[in-house]
């Protein structure tokens, strides 16, 4: 749908772009044998084992793979459950 | 001092290994550097054509490393430069003729009489590439702008570092920068970013290179054609000497952000 509307208004990717965003999906997942259903599972066991600890928002946890050079990196934004300020008295 | 061994490998095959082995290999020896080929790649032996020798092949790597003759007995002269040679792979025999260490052992016995030593690696990422790693004292990965050939050349990446003979150096070959500029070919800075490896040199594609193939002649001898010149830069490149990219753009430009590439930010 994204790429029918993007051509009825000219606005079509180039190939070369297209090309560059799937190899740089792709090579993150070859170089770790790290496939996007590992990920999933590696979320799920993250948010259960935080929340054990630590009330978090389990919707909006992101965790990402970052590459800098051939250097990657495992990036996971927990945001905590929004609450009250909670009264010391 | 010793020659260095020199692998030349692709994951991915059909991408160029061959003509640049024998194109890097005829641009060191032109100036007048002593540099033997090997053709590892065993069954589907291919250099010796593209080299214009395959009519002097009498004995072939697995002869040597079998003992069936002397190094030298395998050594074809080339025909225009006397300090060139070539080891041809056996037509009749597979992979598994020849091991990594066989392969260490015969580099070895080449080292003290030769300034370079190319092994032109076969496809793949099974025995014939480590065959051909085995022994490199330093590796080139070639690659096309393709998205199945970088891929590719992105596993053989990790492989090398794995066994700790990288990270490499990288080529890119067959680049035609028309289609670069419509944005409908990944740029070689696209390349080099996805990769991440040290750029050791460009070739634009150029119909040229075929008609060289052809006759059997590299195309690295002709001092007019832009292939060639790209590939006696790399040979330069090789030999240690800072080399500018050539401007494969006819408006310039491409050097410029190549230059920022070679010396990755922060």
């Amino acid at each position: 749908m994204n790429d029918f509307l993007s051509r009825i208004f000219g606005r079509e990717r180039k190939s070369a772009q297209q090309a560059k965003e799937r190899l740089q999906l792709v090579l993150i997942h070859d170089r770790t044998d790290f496939n996007p259903g590992k990920m999933e599972q590696l979320k799920d066991e993250l948010i259960e084992t935080i929340s054990r600890y630590i009330e978090i928002d389990p919707a909006s946890v992101r965790i990402e793979m970052t590459q800098e050079g051939r250097e990657q990196r495992l990036i996971a934004d927990i945001p905590l459950q929004r609450t009250g300020r909670r009264r010391l008295s | 001092m010793p020659g260095k061994v020199i692998t030349i490998t692709s994951g991915k095959g059909g991408v160029g290994k061959t003509t640049a082995t024998a194109n890097l290999a005829a641009a060191l020896a032109a100036t007048g550097d002593r540099v033997v080929c090997i053709d590892a790649d065993i069954g589907l032996r291919n250099l010796d054509v593209v080299m214009g020798l395959e009519n002097r092949i009498v004995y072939d790597l697995v002869d040597v490393i079998e003992g069936r003759c002397r190094l030298r007995q395998a050594m074809i002269r080339d025909k225009r430069m006397p300090e060139l040679f070539l080891i041809p792979a056996a037509q009749t025999r597979d992979k598994s003729a020849i091991s990594p260490s066989d392969m260490v052992r015969l580099a070895d016995e080449l080292r003290p009489d030769n300034d370079w030593i190319f092994i032109d690696s076969p496809a793949g990422i099974e025995r014939g590439f480590r065959n051909a790693t085995a022994p490199a004292d330093s590796i080139i990965v070639i690659t096309n702008p393709e998205i199945s050939a970088v891929r590719d050349a992105d596993r053989i990446i990790g492989l090398i570092e794995a066994e700790e003979k990288g990270p490499g150096r990288l080529i890119i070959n067959r680049v035609k920068m028309d289609m670069v500029r419509r944005e409908e070919m990944l740029s070689p800075d696209d390349v080099i970013e996805l990769l991440a490896i040290e750029l050791l040199g460009i070739i634009p594609e150029d119909e040229s290179v075929i008609l060289s193939t052809n006759r059997g002649m590299p195309i690295a001898l002709d001092g007019n054609n832009r292939a060639g010149q790209a590939f006696r830069n790399i040979a330069r490149r090789i030999r240690g000497e800072e080399v500018p990219f050539m401007d494969l753009e006819e408006k310039g430009g491409l050097f410029g952000y190549l230059g920022r590439l070679i010396k990755p930010r922060g």
